[in-house]
């Protein structure tokens, strides 16, 4: 490849992201997405509102008498049991599902690479401890552990909230709760993706010929062996943000996630599901939270595949 | 060598992480009668209590349920309590077992062709459209897949059985559900590995040695190129062989899941120690066939 200007390799990378046509169009929709989640709560201002439709205002949590009303104009994506205007809810649902992904995504990643990549590069006894450590945890169903962390912490919350802590600060040391219990049992894939991979890495030659050549260990790891690790880390990181979301929609079913009247897709889309019977469909209780969370997740997972094309150290180059 | 110490490893692993699920469930607070009516007196609180030795320390409490495992019982369930652990995963495990089983192969079965055709179709509108679907069935979770097939295929169509557990009518939409999301997961890496192993140097040498390009793709590029499914599938049939909450909640099925959720909602800790026990034994023979399998398919791994 002929280089006509002095771009460092980040530049060339994010030169070559946005020629990706399909990973632009969806880091746009995700810019589009969270633009309009982010100033959702701005519409139903008093400034603002007479000149917006009136099916834009609606607060998320307005109940009204007009129940399971389908889509239609007062109503875009109709109304739930309590008669709440279902646009807004899922607009303040998305805000927080994006955040919980987001927030769980990085504890997790950080975890799970340090932890691989130490292992896998060590090897021999270091790699037998750490990894039968990854084992021991990976071999307790992580739901147990999430359940038991979370319904602890809720108990510890209840005695706070009688001994006087305000509900807002509770409400935040859930969602730090949450954050760090999801965080805290994604990491194990990770670490055993990146240890498996540093060990094919560090038998080959160009490992050994920078040991060779007097390269300190961070060295090798961080500046030979990492980069190579890259591709993988990036497409696992673009699968955990949406297995975290998926897995915080779990537990909103369990009844465990975010709490109402607070509202994440996931405790939608259950709240959706519990209104399933024989006799009539409220199908859009499923399809608009469940839509906007698919479309939100595809979005991510399109930028996270452009930012590996484009960071992509293998593609043709290393062969 | 390597082998047969993680073989002998397994024993006091398990006994390990027995240890860890039950002390976690027994020092958070909470109690498996909390949620019932209270005793009508305290007297009957600490004679229910005593009877299963809750008031004992928790190291005590431990050590008499290993022994109780050591000669064959796995504790009476605090929750469920005209029924013993043993029974409880006796019925459930059956239904668990076939369900997961189903959703592997689906998941196998769909997702490693569908990978393994849009790498080698790299860039051809089968590759993007392909990718697409892979993509587009890990963003939906069973939690929305569930109820728009039971809204479609049962309650509007009625082509299949909206719940419950019988017939192999009954087993399509959980299956589904169920497997789809792993079809996708299976497919991004297996089209990962392809991509990763097409530019290598033995890829070369057998297409310079004259070889078809299907052999070189099957004979050579494939067995490296599933590497990181074959890493993925230990875990992944683990967790699909004990149940999953959402699916069986979903489809009233009678499945282990969710005993997972509730044993350890209520604290009760006989049924959690045996069901993390069940789940941990599961993963470790199939984490162990996992790491055989690898050295077995790339000759360039070592355990050493």
């Amino acid at each position: 490849m002929i280089r006509s200007e002095n771009l460092g390799p980040n530049q060339q990378a994010w030169r070559r992201f946005r020629r990706n046509r399909p990973a632009a169009a969806a880091a746009m929709l995700l810019g589009f997405v969270v633009l309009v989640v982010l100033l959702w709560p701005l519409f139903s201002q008093p400034g603002l509102a007479p000149r917006l439709p009136a099916a834009l205002t609606h607060p998320p949590d307005a109940i009204s008498d007009a129940q399971f009303l389908p889509p239609g104009p007062a109503h875009w994506f109709g109304t739930d049991v309590h008669g709440r205007d279902l646009l807004s809810r899922v607009c303040h649902g998305a805000r927080i599902s994006l955040l919980v992904g987001l927030v769980g995504a990085a504890v997790s990643l950080i975890i799970g690479v340090l932890w691989g990549a130490t292992a896998g590069y060590c090897g021999g006894r270091w790699d037998s401890v750490m990894m039968r450590f990854v084992d021991v945890l990976y071999a307790m169903p992580s739901i147990i552990f999430v359940i038991v962390l979370i319904t602890s912490l809720n108990a510890f919350l209840g005695k706070m909230e009688a001994a006087g802590l305000s509900a807002g600060g509770a409400q935040w040391l859930q969602f730090a709760g949450l954050f760090a219990g999801l965080g805290a049992v994604s990491w194990l894939t990770m670490a055993r993706i990146v240890r498996g991979q540093v060990l094919t890495l560090r038998h080959q030659a160009f490992v050994d010929a920078s040991r060779v050549l007097g390269a300190s260990h961070a060295r090798i790891l961080l500046r030979h062996i990492l980069p190579n690790v890259y591709g993988v880390i990036l497409v696992y990181l673009t699968l955990t943000i949406p297995s975290i979301i998926l897995y915080e929609s779990f537990l909103s079913y369990l009844g465990l996630g975010i709490q109402p009247p607070q509202a994440s897709l996931g405790s939608l889309i259950a709240s959706g599901a519990e209104q399933i019977n024989s006799v009539r469909i409220y199908w859009w209780l499923i399809v608009y939270p469940g839509a906007t969370l698919a479309l939100t997740l595809l979005a991510l997972n399109f930028v996270g595949d452009g930012l590996r094309d484009a960071w992509d150290l293998r593609s043709g180059k290393r062969a | 060598m390597y082998f047969l110490k993680r073989i002998l490893f397994m024993g006091p692993l398990l006994v390990l992480i027995s240890f860890l699920a039950f002390v976690m469930v027994r020092v958070a607070p909470g109690g498996p009668f909390d949620r019932e009516r209270k005793p009508a007196s305290p007297e009957i609180e600490r004679n229910l209590r005593a009877k299963y030795h809750l008031d004992e320390p928790v190291l005590r409490q431990y050590l008499r349920y290993v022994d109780g495992i050591v000669h064959g019982d796995f504790g009476a369930s605090l929750k469920y309590r005209n029924r013993s652990v043993a029974d409880i995963i006796a019925q459930g495990l059956p239904v668990s077992l076939s369900l997961g089983a189903m959703a592997f192969c689906f998941a196998m079965g769909t997702g490693i062709p569908l990978g393994f055709f849009t790498a080698v179709h790299k860039g051809a509108w089968g590759d993007y459209l392909g990718s697409f679907m892979a993509l587009f069935v890990i963003c939906i979770p069973g939690l929305v897949i569930g109820p728009v097939l039971i809204m479609l295929f049962a309650i509007h169509w009625r082509w299949f059985p909206v719940a419950l557990w019988g017939s192999p009518w009954h087993a399509i939409l959980p299956t589904l559900t169920l497997g789809l999301y792993f079809t996708g997961r299976v497919a991004r890496l297996m089209h990962e590995g392809m991509l990763a192993t097409l530019p290598s140097e033995f890829i070369t040498t057998a297409r310079a040695k004259g070889l078809g390009e299907m052999a070189v793709l099957i004979r050579h590029a494939f067995p490296i190129a599933i590497l990181p499914v074959v890493s993925y599938s230990g875990p992944m049939l683990a967790d699909l062989l004990t149940g999953s909450f959402v699916v069986e909640n979903l489809f009233q099925i009678p499945g282990l899941g969710v005993f997972m959720v509730n044993s350890s909602l209520n604290r009760d800790y006989t049924l959690v120690a045996g069901l993390v026990l069940l789940y941990a034994a599961l993963l470790l023979v199939l984490n162990l066939a996992v790491d055989f399998l690898f050295s077995a398919l790339d000759p360039r791994v070592r355990y050493d």
